[in-house]
């Protein structure tokens, strides 16, 4: 099996980051990412975008070009287009790529998988044309495409980055309907000091709202009891309805673009069984780690957005802080190289994250979302009601996992990615249990969906 | 869903889906080819039956579930290539 120092998977900016340090120091590295080229989502396709795109889509996601080029250039392999399936704790990652399977060994893994959206569970958001904002960048960034007659709903800076890139490419949306509750506001200003540190990133969202509101955008604040409204045929979402400051309002509208933040994509951290612990800020798992990024198994790390959402630049700092850790671990550095080389990194990620427990607060997620009517599906792969996991708490289901044994929640093609944080929160309610004492699915290989064809093709010959 | 294309210089790709011909961009996942093709709804649950779309765009969700040579993608996942036979599955 070829055997490299550090394998990295995810070729977004804390994998590339991390990636490029450890081969500049001599390291051997190799990267694996699902798409074509570097950029992970935060500058997909940044490298084929025409100078329209990048004028519309802003300067931050521009300045993800030099490093895709960065990783491009590295001396270190690069094995694009192929997906991860199966991480070992021993080191064996198995990916496939074009239809067949290989193994290659890495003496440190460096997670660096990123972030997912957080599912949005409100009635009818799994009609067609419900989408996330993630999802609408995507359009955007990969294709040129983006979407008309479309309302923003949900919290967070996204939201705001979104609705300005949306003007820019002439097509605003109808309306954007803003969770945030006063209590959001309260809670926030406990950490304003933190926000001061990291104003860059406040200024910058500043600017959006005022390019939201020269475009006369229709903000609607506090809204709450969401439904996504429509044919569940062909036709598919036909309009938006909800509470706004104690009013009714209908917006119609052909979709409905959904963000309540990102949490950390925990798949693979999930599979190798590593220690996780909540984050009550960031209202999600994350693996526990140390200043380097180390996790409860040594030779595992994790780095950026996968392990606590902190944003593109501060995803930088810790793919480096990450990379240097595991070269001194592997004996290529020194102690003293060491702390000299991760002196700047880890100040500036200090800074990066500043903002961070402000903006958490105040674009929490709404309760409704976080904890679902009974009639809203929580698990849409298996249509799994957050009624449904009530009864099953009423039944004596104490955890996840049993869950998928009363209902198969958690056990479609989506692996649980899309419905482990609700289901820990509504059985976490129900029980009056902390999350941590819930728990999550427990996860195992394939972490994606593989054929029969590619297991048996397993080979450790790698694909040039 | 309406998708509007940007301003851009972009090859056409042709493929079929379901056995009609469909005009996307270089550089679009079948996904984005379908959507900007007004094919919002691209199967139904196996559950209840109900329609479902494309929802993240990023190999994750597995709601655009599509069968290209007798096995079943995610249509974010394909690039579309001149000539590419894609199935929608029943």
């Amino acid at each position: 099996m070829r055997t490299f120092d550090i394998i990295v998977i995810g070729a977004g900016p804390a994998g590339i980051a991390a990636a490029t340090l450890a081969s500049e120091q001599g390291a051997e590295v190799a990267v694996i990412d699902e798409q074509q080229a570097g950029g992970g989502q935060i500058y997909r396709g940044v490298t084929s975008a025409n100078p329209s795109q990048l004028e519309i889509l802003g300067p931050d996601y521009a300045s993800g070009r030099d490093l895709v080029d960065r990783l491009e250039s590295a001396q270190l392999v690069f094995f694009r287009a192929a997906t991860v399936w199966d991480v070992s704790d021993e080191g064996t990652v198995t990916f496939s790529s074009k239809g067949s399977a290989t193994q290659v060994l890495g003496k440190i893994i460096i997670l660096a998988t990123g972030a997912l959206e957080r599912s949005v569970p409100v009635p009818g958001w799994t009609m067609p044309g419900v989408m996330t904002a993630g999802a609408a960048q995507i359009l955007m960034k990969s294709s040129g495409l983006v979407p008309g007659n479309a309302v923003i709903v949900g919290s967070g800076p996204l939201v705001y980055l979104l609705a300005a890139q949306m003007i820019a490419a002439e097509s605003p949306p109808i309306a954007i309907v803003e969770t945030p509750s006063l209590q959001n506001l309260l809670r926030a200003t406990k950490y304003l000091r933190g926000a001061l540190q990291g104003r860059h990133l406040l200024i910058k969202g500043m600017s959006l709202l005022s390019t939201i509101r020269r475009a006369g955008i229709r903000r609607y604040r506090f809204a709450k009891d969401i439904r996504i409204t429509g044919a569940d045929g062909i036709e598919g979402v036909e309009g938006v309805s909800f509470q706004s400051v104690r009013k009714q309002v209908e917006l119609p509208c052909s979709t409905v673009l959904l963000h309540q933040g990102v949490v950390p994509n925990t798949q693979v951290t999930r599979a190798l069984q590593l220690d996780h612990s909540w984050d009550g800020l960031q209202h999600c798992f994350r693996p526990v780690l140390d200043e380097w990024g180390q996790t409860s198994r040594d030779r595992i790390y994790v780095a950026g957005d996968n392990a606590r959402i902190g944003g593109a630049v501060a995803a930088e700092h810790a793919g480096q802080l990450s990379a240097i850790g595991a070269l001194h671990r592997l004996g290529l550095i020194e102690d003293s190289q060491r702390d000299s080389m991760s002196e700047a990194p880890r100040s500036a990620l200090r800074t990066e994250c500043g903002a961070r427990p402000f903006l958490d607060a105040l674009y929490s997620p709404p309760p409704e979302v976080l904890n679902p009517s009974d009639e809203t599906i929580v698990c849409r792969c298996e249509v799994v009601t957050a009624g449904d996991i009530r009864r099953y708490a009423r039944l004596g289901c104490t955890g996840p996992n049993q869950t998928k044994a009363f209902g198969r929640s958690g056990m479609g093609p989506c692996q649980g990615r899309y419905c482990a944080l609700t289901v820990t929160e509504i059985l976490a309610a129900e029980h009056g249990m902390t999350h941590d004492a819930v728990g999550s699915y427990r996860i195992r290989a394939p972490l994606k969906t593989v054929t029969l064809g590619e297991v048996a093709s397993i080979t450790n010959k790698s694909p040039d | 869903m309406e998708l509007k294309r940007l301003r851009g210089q972009r090859a056409t790709v042709r493929f079929h889906f379901d056995g009609v011909e469909i005009a996307g961009c270089e550089g679009d996942s079948l996904a984005a080819a379908l959507l900007a093709n007004g094919q919002t709804v691209l199967g139904r649950n196996l559950v209840s039956g109900s329609a479902r779309g494309p929802y993240c765009l990023m190999g994750t969700c597995y709601e655009c579930l599509v069968e290209i040579d007798q096995t079943t993608v995610q249509a974010c996942q394909v690039q579309i290539v001149d000539g590419l036979e894609v199935k929608g599955l029943p």
